[in-house]
């Protein structure tokens, strides 16, 4: 039976998000993995023999390789999974050729009303495969690319060759073996030399189906000079087993360019969330990262920036904020390999209710990467007793002429912060978000207007849950 | 005024949440409209008087009552004694990092406006509390770019006390406890505060000041001053109290109730200093 996606969630609703489409699959695999599967996925898309030949290796490697023995525990059946779900058969230029029940979760989420107000282009992924796409006219014509990454094979073979799996390789960890077994969908995105593009191309992230796996790989290149602001949203229903998306995205930044990459993730609280994000960074470039895990049972996270060349900047922002059940295993990597390379690491986790925020980071500074300038600051607010906070820092710095700052706070809530704010009318929980809000203020600004208030708007949704 | 808007507080002890006897049977009446002064030498048990009034969770009120017209304040949360028309200003105010005073001092105002409000329920229309803070902020001679400020953080001492009073300004309390608002003002500074409290207070709110100068009280003549000493009101008297207790300090009181000398001396022996 369908869930009524046509009524509004009134503001606070908790479960916004917590709604599921009695949509019909076009073509289900059957659950686990195997040679078989991978086969059968690589046919469905009707893929060139070096793919599938890809896919297939990173098989063996998924095999191979044992499960990390570090960061969150990880309690799944691979066996239990469905790897690839085709909800559509095609995929839709207007809204009207997504079928129903599925335009109506992205009409629910909103998606369709931010692009006809502040966006420059849309991706919308259902389960394994992207559904809608759209890029505003002027920017196809200034050469602009952006479509998902399946077509992006067939219609750009050579470059989706040149850069294909060359920043994240399939033996890098098994959560990217995996997914370069067994992706589908995901964005590709190419913008010119000089092209910088005003508005944020958007993509968003649907799960639907139980014990769905979601695998969808993404890759940006950004020419010489060139501009661009990539936001992605994520959600999926609640149920009572646990479904896996393991992404893999990669993304280089050339000569003088700049990419922002904005991360909203809000998943369920079943949902295994266990990515690899790196970006390698060019001459004079600027690579940001803005991370925030809201949702997700477990999120291992931590993007990374490699900055190959003199002048290139890595920026990295990140949110955690875990309640009951969950833990964000989040951080940030930053690897100078030339000299005038400069990162920054701002990292604010919020634990509550039993949560468990972790920050881990590398700092690594390559032999010969003189002047180098890298600052970390992590600061973690605790809510109550219940609730854990954990710093890994690592540090590799094998070059002696840099400037290296780290910087940790640990807080919890005061007494006298909350008996201050409630004397002055304030309800408890009122002056609890606020004194949240406060503390993720600085991020929060950095964030366009739309997506900042996006990002407080799920603070609150989730200081107002006890369950989230 | 009727007795219904009357601040009684009767018999108060009051202890530290470790069990440190603070306040040993206060008594006070405060109608509306009336000026008190409270002085008393450092840790006599001023600020705990104000903090078991708002509802600190440091302090527990052994026995003894405080009552709003009908209302138990004792039975309130300290944000329902601050929609019930009570308010504090801090001596030592703390910084909240990020938040902005005007989106504090929105969602304060509405509280305090609307006291049956939920959480998430509307607040006071932006425009029109823009410009409701703007013009307080006028008559207070604050610049506008106090309003984005964040909650005492970074502010010197003077700049929290005039946040206080503009916190006083826009919540507007039938009682008002101002704790120390002088300290940390230069003279120029005090007299602006003490006229902008008497400008605010006007002929309906109760005020109690606890101060150790003259020049708070300036604009602000007590009805009655009340000394502290050893956790209990020991003397009450009019203007001309507070004038003799500035020029000649505490030496007659102390030499006046020698036991409540010794319970003050004994509470200092076992406190930090400037706790109270």
């Amino acid at each position: 039976m369908a869930t009524d996606v046509a009524a509004k969630p009134k503001f606070g609703e908790i479960n916004k998000y917590d709604f599921h489409t009695d949509s019909k699959a076009v073509f289900k695999a059957r659950k686990g993995l195997d040679a078989d599967i991978v086969r059968q996925i690589s046919d469905m898309k009707n893929e060139p023999a070096w793919m599938r030949d890809f896919r297939l290796r990173s098989l063996e490697i998924f095999n191979a390789k044992p499960m990390p023995r570090w960061g969150g525990a990880i309690d799944l059946d691979f066996q239990d999974i469905y790897y690839y779900l085709k909800p559509a058969d095609r995929q839709g230029k207007t809204w009207d050729e997504v079928p129903d029940e599925i335009k109506k979760t992205f009409d629910r989420l909103g998606i369709p009303e931010a692009e006809k107000k502040f966006l420059a282009g849309v991706k919308a992924q259902f389960e394994s495969e992207v559904i809608y796409g759209s890029l505003k006219e002027d920017l196809t014509k200034q050469g602009v690319i952006f479509t998902d990454t399946d077509t992006a094979i067939r219609e750009y073979p050579d470059l989706v060759r040149e850069y294909f799996a060359t920043i994240i390789p399939p033996a890098d960890n098994k959560f990217a073996a995996l997914n370069s077994a067994v992706w589908s969908g995901g964005s590709f995105i190419y913008v010119p030399k000089g092209v910088k593009i005003e508005f944020p191309l958007q993509a968003y992230f649907r799960i639907n189906a139980e014990n769905m796996g979601q695998f969808e790989r993404t890759l940006i290149i950004v020419d010489e000079g060139a501009e661009v602001h990539y936001v992605e949203g994520c959600t999926a229903p609640m149920y009572s087993t646990e479904s896996l998306h393991s992404a893999v995205v990669e993304i280089i930044v050339k000569k003088h360019a700049r990419c922002r990459y904005t991360t909203i993730q809000n998943w369920a609280n079943n949902i295994y969330n266990l990515v690899t994000k790196r970006a390698v960074a060019y001459e004079g470039a600027l690579m940001e990262w803005i991370d925030g895990n809201l949702g997700s049972r477990l999120t291992m996270k931590y993007p990374a920036v490699y900055m190959m060349e003199p002048g290139a900047r890595g920026e990295i922002l990140s949110i955690a904020f875990s309640s009951a059940g969950q833990h964000q295993d989040a951080g940030a990597k930053v690897v100078h390999c030339a000299p005038n390379t400069s990162s920054r690491i701002i990292s604010k986790s919020i634990s509550k209710n039993g949560g468990r925020s972790s920050y881990r980071g590398l700092v690594k500074v390559e032999s010969g990467a003189r002047k180098s300038k890298s600052s970390v600051v992590c600061d973690a607010l605790i809510l109550d007793s219940a609730s854990r906070s954990d710093t890994y820092p690592y540090l590799e710095i094998d070059e002696q002429d840099v400037t290296i700052g780290h910087e940790a706070s640990v807080s919890r809530i005061g007494e006298e912060q909350l008996f201050y704010l409630t004397s002055r009318g304030l309800s408890e929980p009122e002056a609890s978000t606020m004194i949240v809000n406060g503390f993720i203020e600085p991020l929060i600004k950095e964030l366009p207007m739309e997506y900042a208030v996006e990002m407080n708007r799920l603070i609150e949704l989730q200081m107002e849950g006890s369950v989230g | 005024m009727s007795d219904s808007e009357t601040l009684k507080i009767k018999d108060l002890h009051v202890s530290t949440t470790e069990g440190k006897e603070i306040l040993r049977g206060v008594n006070l009446e405060i109608k509306r409209g009336e000026v008190h002064a409270l002085m008393g030498p450092n840790g006599s048990g001023k600020s705990t008087l104000g903090y078991a009034i708002m509802g600190h969770p440091g302090y527990e009120v052994t026995q003894g009552s405080i009552t709003l017209g009908d209302q138990d304040v004792l039975e309130m949360e300290p944000n329902e004694r601050a929609r019930a028309g009570i308010f504090l200003a801090f001596q030592r105010p703390m910084a909240i990092p990020g938040v902005k005073m005007a989106d504090f001092l929105r969602h304060a105002a509405t509280n305090v406006r609307r006291p049956d409000r939920k959480e998430g329920e509307e607040l006071i229309p932006m425009r029109e509390f823009r410009k409701e803070l703007n013009q307080k902020m006028d008559q207070l001679r604050m610049d506008k770019e106090f309003a984005r400020r964040y909650v005492n953080d970074g502010f010197s001492g003077g700049e929290m006390k005039r946040a206080e009073i503009l916190q006083l300004a826009m919540l507007r309390p039938k009682f008002a406890i101002l704790d120390e608002t002088d300290s940390g003002l230069d003279v120029d500074a005090v007299r602006l505060a003490s006229q902008s409290i008497a400008d605010i207070g006007g002929k309906d709110m109760g005020i109690l000041i606890i101060t150790h100068h003259e020049h708070l009280l300036e604009h602000n003549r007590p009805d009655f001053t009340h000394v502290i000493l050893g956790g209990r009101i020991v003397e009450t008297g009019g203007p001309e109290l507070a004038l003799e207790l500035h020029k000649q300090g505490y030496d007659r009181i102390r030499a006046a109730y020698p036991e409540a000398a010794a319970a003050d001396a004994a509470l200092k022996q076992t406190e930090p200093a400037g706790a109270h």
